[in-house]
C-alpha cells in the first residue's frame, strides 16, 4: 500500500461503525482528502484528541480505493480547546471549516491559498485580538477571491467602470454601476463597501475602526455573496453567534 | 439490484446508522436464510419499540411509561440534574453507581456544520426544568469531544445568570472519545472529581 504524507487542518468527522471515524482534512499539499480514522471513539485511542476538528495535524496516510487510512497523526496545533471556551468564537470556527469544505469541489484538487487562509483564520481567532465576525467576514471574502467570485467592491461588476458606485448585486457580482445596475439591487452605506475592501485587503486597523451597524450591514452582504454562489447555503452561517 | 423484496429490504437496511451497502447486503442475506420465527421475534420487536417506547415527559429518556424509571424513583435528589446528549449515556452513568440526581437528555450536542443548533435540542425544556428553583447543581455530562465541550460552554453560559453551581465531569475521560465507551471506573472517577465550570 502506498504511504504519504501532509499536513492539514480537520474540517470535520463523522462516525463510521462502532468506533471509527470519517476524517475530513484541508491538506497543504492534497487539497481535501477523506481518510479512515480507526478506534478513534475509544478510550484508549492513540488519536482520538488528535482528529478533532480544528486540529492542525501532521498526517501518515495509506492510500485506499475510496477513502484513506490514517497511519500515524501527530498534533501541530490544536485550535478546539480554545474555540469551545468561547460560544461565538467557536460557532464562527466552525463556518470558517464548513466554507473550507464547501469551497474544495473536487478531492485531492490542491488548494494551499486556501489551506493557508484557513489556518490564518483560526490562529486570528483563537488569538482574539480581532473581533470574530470580521475575522469570519474577511475570510469569506478572501476564500471567495482565491475561488474566483470575490465581489466587486470598486469598479461596475457589468461594464468595469471605475467606481464608487453606490449599488451593490448580489446576481451580477457586487458592486454597479447606474447603466447597469439590475432591478432589485441593494444600495448599502459607502462605509459598509469600505469595509468590505479593508477585509479583503487585511486593512485591519481601518477595519477595527468601523461601527456596529457598518460590520452588520457588512456581515449581510458577504453572506448574501457567499450564499448566491454556493448550490446549497452554508448551514453553519446561519447558527454563527454575532457580538 | 435484486429483484423487489430483496432489494427493498436492502435499501431500508442501508438507511441505518453505520450500516453500509455492503453489510446490508449481508444482513438482507442473513434474514433470508434465518429461522422464520427468529425473523418473526425481530419485527415484533421492532414493532413493539414504536409502540410502546416514548420519550421521558420530564428528561427525554426513554420510556415505557409517560416518566422514565428515573424520574419516577422517589429516592433520586430532585436537586442535581445531569445533562447528557443520548439516552445511552443515561445507561452509562447509570451503571457507574455514582450519580443519584436526575438526568436531561438534550438528543445530540450543537453542531453548526451538521446544521444542528440549540434550538434542535431540548435546551427549552432543560430552562423550564431550571425556573423553579429546586436545582441547585447542573452537571454537563456532555461527551468529552470538541461539539460535546462546545455544547457544555454554551449551556454554562445560558444558566449563568440563574446562579447555581455548574460542573463539568472531571478530564481523564479520553479526549475525541464518545461517553458510552468510558469504562465504569474511570466514569465514575470523572463524576467524583467534577469541577466547577467558569464562564
Ligand atoms: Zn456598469
Ligand atoms: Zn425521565
Amino acid at each position: 500500500m502506498t504511504l504519504y504524507r501532509d499536513e492539514g487542518v480537520v474540517l470535520r468527522t463523522q462516525k463510521l461503525g462502532e468506533a471509527d471515524r470519517i476524517i475530513t482534512v484541508l491538506t497543504r499539499r492534497n487539497g481535501r482528502v477523506r481518510a479512515v480514522a480507526k478506534g478513534v471513539r475509544r478510550t484508549r485511542s492513540k488519536f482520538g484528541a488528535t482528529v478533532e476538528p480544528f486540529s492542525h495535524v501532521d498526517l501518515q496516510l495509506y492510500v485506499g480505493r475510496s477513502l484513506d487510512i490514517v497511519n500515524q497523526a501527530e498534533s501541530l496545533m490544536s485550535y478546539g480547546d480554545a474555540l469551545c471556551a468561547d460560544y461565538p468564537r467557536y460557532t464562527v470556527g466552525t463556518a470558517v471549516l464548513e466554507t473550507a469544505e464547501r469551497l474544495t469541489a473536487e478531492e485531492k484538487e490542491p488548494a494551499l491559498r486556501l489551506f493557508l487562509l484557513v489556518i490564518g483564520a483560526l490562529r486570528a481567532l483563537t488569538e482574539g485580538e480581532k473581533d470574530p465576525s470580521m475575522v469570519l467576514d474577511a475570510f469569506l471574502l478572501r476564500a471567495m477571491s482565491v475561488a474566483g467570485y470575490a465581489p466587486a467592491l470598486d469598479e461596475c461588476a457589468g461594464c468595469g467602470a471605475p467606481g464608487p458606485h453606490r449599488a451593490f448585486s448580489v446576481p451580477a457580482g457586487g458592486t454597479v454601476c447606474s447603466a447597469c445596475r439590475p432591478p432589485g439591487a441593494a444600495s448599502p452605506s459607502p462605509a459598509a463597501l469600505a469595509l468590505m475592501r479593508d477585509l479583503l485587503t487585511g486593512e485591519w486597523a481601518a477595519a477595527a475602526r468601523s461601527e456596529e451597524r457598518t460590520r452588520r450591514e457588512g456581515s449581510g452582504l458577504v453572506a448574501a455573496h457567499l450564499q448566491w454562489h454556493l448550490e446549497r447555503g452554508l448551514r453553519s452561517l446561519p447558527l454563527v453567534e454575532r457580538a | 439490484m435484486y429483484e423487489g423484496a430483496v432489494q427493498d429490504l436492502i435499501d431500508e437496511l442501508g438507511r441505518l446508522p453505520g450500516v453500509g451497502p455492503k453489510s446490508a447486503q449481508r444482513i438482507a442475506f442473513h434474514l433470508l436464510a434465518a429461522d422464520p420465527v427468529d425473523v418473526r421475534r425481530l419485527v415484533s420487536a421492532l414493532t413493539e419499540v414504536k409502540e410502546k417506547v416514548r420519550f421521558c415527559r420530564i428528561c427525554g429518556n426513554v420510556s415505557e411509561q409517560d416518566d422514565c424509571r428515573v424520574c419516577r424513583d422517589p429516592r433520586r435528589d430532585l436537586t442535581v440534574i445531569c445533562v447528557v446528549e443520548e439516552p445511552k449515556d443515561v445507561v452509562a452513568i447509570e451503571k457507574t453507581r455514582e450519580f443519584r440526581g436526575r438526568y436531561h437528555v438534550l438528543g445530540g450536542a450543537i453542531s453548526p456544520i451538521e446544521g444542528v443548533g440549540p434550538d434542535d435540542l431540548r435546551v427549552r425544556e432543560l430552562m423550564i426544568r431550571l425556573q423553579d428553583g429546586g436545582v441547585t447543581e447542573l452537571i454537563l455530562a456532555t461527551d468529552p469531544n470538541l461539539e460535546g465541550e462546545a455544547t457544555a460552554t454554551y449551556l454554562a453560559r445560558l444558566v449563568k445568570p440563574m446562579g447555581l453551581r455548574v460542573t463539568r465531569l472531571a478530564s481523564g475521560l479520553p479526549v475525541g472519545g464518545d461517553l458510552e465507551y468510558a469504562d465504569e471506573v474511570t466514569l465514575g472517577r470523572a463524576f467524583e472529581g467534577r469541577r466547577q465550570v467558569d464562564v
